[in-house]
């Protein structure tokens, strides 16, 4: 993890900033504040987010985040399921990138296992991940827009995300809720004439990504209120245990796709990790921005690299995991998500650990909201990205 | 100058009774064309989506069914909600919209009353919306509520300024403080020398116009100058209380307040009801002229809702800092500009 040059600086005046906002809000007359009660049914928190923002005027002074209203208890849930069920499950995890969710926990599981998907399955694997990672980032790039009052460019994003979303669903037959990795490989093999129309929907999203470039990102107004609003600096975010692209947009280079392949295709093609020095809501929206440019050229070559093969090891029709205990962590759209599974060697999981990313994402938000304005706690939580689901598990 | 509305001498009663029911068409009609074409219409098509269809042909009666709509919904005041006030307040709102109308010219004898001072007192009664949106904001006993009738009324009172300062230099170049007057001065005006269009205010005041523009956006609380009911941050702002009715209520005071302002801003700066090529003079125009002057305010107000649909928002002190440092400066300059320009030629 190394910081990319002149963050110093800039962390040294987020922490300023921060400091300033800190003694404005403690030296001025004592007024009774306001607590404000943002959630849990809030149209900016899409879903069941409840922040505790204590106010002084418009300023914040402090701000809780509640997290549990949508608790679903996926944790204890998989220890009543076999290991093939469990995908079922966690794709409703983060539902807007569910392939994604499945893929660490298939791949702890071939992990206690022992066993390697083949090439090919690797490969299809990669692909509908960093599909995923399109709509997932599509959808949040849109929908910060929104949340900062223009309502146009999130049904671009809507519709742009159908073209994704249609490639997922010929191969799993699944929209949302893909449930198509397996221990050992994938569900099936792709439908025929798909890698074409992939390439085609690839295009597409590169359209998409130069439309929200020029339609949000060089708005003046979208400037305004993004750069220099909501700066993580670098440790601050570590401590805080952000990941993705909320810490890149920090200037940590730190990619688990780059860093930790295994099980998966990304060593074999050609890309790139893209950080940010400021650590602003601006950031967050550019790094995201280039992240799904990446995933569509990163998509592009492995389509034209695909290897020929089966898509499905050798495994038990009856899966027993060994006995033992694995952590396996990937790159997922919203940050790191990891699963850590201990087996007893049952049919079922012993018990489940599930790292998920907006979690920590989230648990920065009383850090980073202090001081600031109420219209900038939507947009800095916008910026974030988180989803509920995510949260709450 | 007669004051009757169309130059038709009648019995009060009559003539007031004609009055109101022209005042309602002229509120009306513009706001429902206007919800119809632009946030029914061109913003889904924006949007890539089709907006309403099934209610009559291509979706045209919608807006009917919405109000049917609203007006079957249970009017909720909350339980801690002031009452009277809470109740009040879209009526004070829409008040400001029926005011504001009177002064507004069809055609050289189809306007309502007759004043001298029509664009001050149209400036002037301007603002008792922000009262009733203060009343709505205060009365609801909600903090979403509270703190967007403080923004608007903070809003409204920074932008009512670069407005009142934008309309000064039209003032000054037509000499005249009444309504109809500047339509006649820009009418028989000349530009250069050359007078086949008149001479339409936005050709001179240009800058005038794109300062008023930008002020009536504010004052509209259209974004990208919609914190007052900024729908990710507030909920609805001073609306989220409201239901049913009062809920309609504010919905047609907001886009027939859109409609009046772009027909202030037509009469101001596009010459109102005259089109070239016929005399201002022409009793053609107390029939021509509403429809000339309704064309222009659809296309006045299609700018107000292209910026509605395309912009974010701003943040409050951003707002804030646009108006005072750069909009009211500006706007100072024109008008000694305006001033200097009028003197010399």
């Amino acid at each position: 993890m190394s910081l990319t040059s002149n963050t110093g600086e800039r962390e040294q005046l987020a922490y300023i900033a921060a400091k300033a906002a800190d003694s404005r809000v403690n030296v001025e007359i004592e007024t009774e504040g306001m607590t404000l009660n943002i959630g849990p049914q809030h149209p900016a928190t899409h879903g069941t987010l409840r922040i505790i923002a204590k106010l002084d005027g418009e300023q914040v002074i402090s701000a809780d985040p509640v997290m549990g209203y949508m608790h679903r208890g996926y944790e204890k849930l998989t220890e009543v399921r076999t290991y093939p069920q469990v995908t079922t499950l966690v794709n409703r995890i983060d539902w807007l990138g569910s392939f994604a969710n499945e893929v660490p926990f298939i791949l702890a599981a071939e992990k206690l296992m022992e066993v390697e998907a083949p090439p090919r399955a690797k490969w299809i694997r990669t692909i509908l991940f960093e599909m995923s990672r399109i709509s997932n980032n599509l959808l949040g790039l849109g929908d910060m827009a929104a949340q900062l009052g223009a309502v146009t460019p999130v049904f671009y994003a809507f519709r742009d995300r159908e073209y994704v979303l249609n490639q997922v669903e010929a191969v799993t037959g699944g929209r949302f809720h893909p449930n198509f990795d397996r221990i050992g490989g994938l569900k099936d093999d792709l439908p025929a004439g798909w890698i074409e129309s992939s390439k085609d929907a690839m295009v597409k999203m590169a359209a998409a990504c130069d439309e929200l470039e020029t339609l949000v990102m060089g708005n003046e107004i979208f400037m305004a209120r993004t750069r220099g609003i909501g700066i993580i600096p670098a440790e601050v975010g570590l401590e805080y245990g952000l990941s993705g692209a909320n810490i890149r947009a920090s200037g940590v280079d730190w990619d688990l796709r780059r860093d930790a392949p295994d099980g998966m295709a990304y060593d074999e093609v050609d890309w790139k990790v893209w950080t940010h020095p400021d650590g602003d809501s601006f950031a967050r929206f550019w790094v995201r921005l280039q992240e799904m440019r990446e995933g569509v050229k990163i998509v592009n070559q492995l389509l034209d690299s695909i290897p020929s093969g089966p898509v499905m090891a050798k495994v038990p029709r009856i899966i027993k995991v060994p006995e033992g205990e694995a952590y396996v962590e990937t790159e997922n759209p919203l940050g790191v998500m990891g699963y850590y599974v201990v087996s007893q060697g049952d049919l079922v999981p012993f018990r489940v650990k599930i790292r998920s990313a907006s979690f920590n994402n989230v648990a920065v938000v009383p850090w980073v909201l202090k001081g600031v304005y109420v219209p900038d706690i939507i947009s800095i939580l916008a910026s974030l990205y988180f989803i509920l689901g995510d949260i709450d598990r | 100058m007669s004051t009757s509305l169309l130059a038709v001498e009648l019995a009060y009663w009559s003539e007031t009774t004609l009055r109101v029911i022209g005042g309602l068409v002229a509120i009306l009609l513009p706001a429902g064309g206007l919800v119809y074409v632009y946030l029914f219409k061109m913003m889904s098509f924006m949007q890539s989506r089709l907006g309403p269809m099934e209610a009559g042909p291509y979706g045209s009666m919608q807006l009917l069914a919405e109000v049917g709509k609203w007006l079957q919904k249970e009017d909720i005041v909350p339980a801690k909600a002031d009452r009277q006030v809470f109740m009040l307040a879209p009526f004070v709102v829409l008040i400001s919209t029926f005011l504001l109308i009177l002064v507004l010219p069809f055609g050289p004898d189809a306007w309502f009353v007759d004043l001298d001072t029509g664009i001050y007192f149209a400036m002037a009664v301007s603002s008792v919306s922000v009262i009733g949106i203060l009343m709505a904001g205060w009365g609801s006993s909600s903090k979403y509520s509270l703190l967007g009738g403080i923004r608007a009324a903070g809003q409204l009172i920074a932008y009512e300024l670069p407005m009142v300062l934008a309309v000064l230099g039209v003032v000054i170049q037509a000499g005249t403080l009444n309504m109809n007057e500047i339509v006649f001065a820009q009418a028989n005006g000349e530009i250069f020398g050359i007078d086949l269009i008149g001479n339409p205010y936005i050709l001179t005041q240009f800058v005038g116009f794109a300062l008023f523009m930008v002020a009536i956006q504010a004052e509209l609380t259209q974004p990208p100058f919609d914190m007052p009911v900024a729908e990710s941050e507030l909920v609805a702002g001073y609306l989220t209380e409201y239901s049913g009715l009062r809920f309609l209520l504010f919905f047609i005071g907001e886009f027939a307040t859109a409609g009046v302002f772009s027909g202030i801003a037509a009469v101001l700066f596009l010459g109102g009801w005259y089109v070239p090529g016929l005399a201002p003079e022409h009793d053609l125009y107390n029939v021509l002229g509403p429809l000339v002057l309704m064309g222009k305010i659809f296309l006045i107000s299609g700018l107000i809702f292209w910026f509605r649909f395309t912009y974010p928002r701003f943040r409050e002190d951003q707002l804030q800092r646009l108006a005072w440092k750069y909009l009211i400066p500006i706007a100072l300059l024109n008008i000694v500009a305006t001033g200097v320009l009028k003197v010399v030629f």
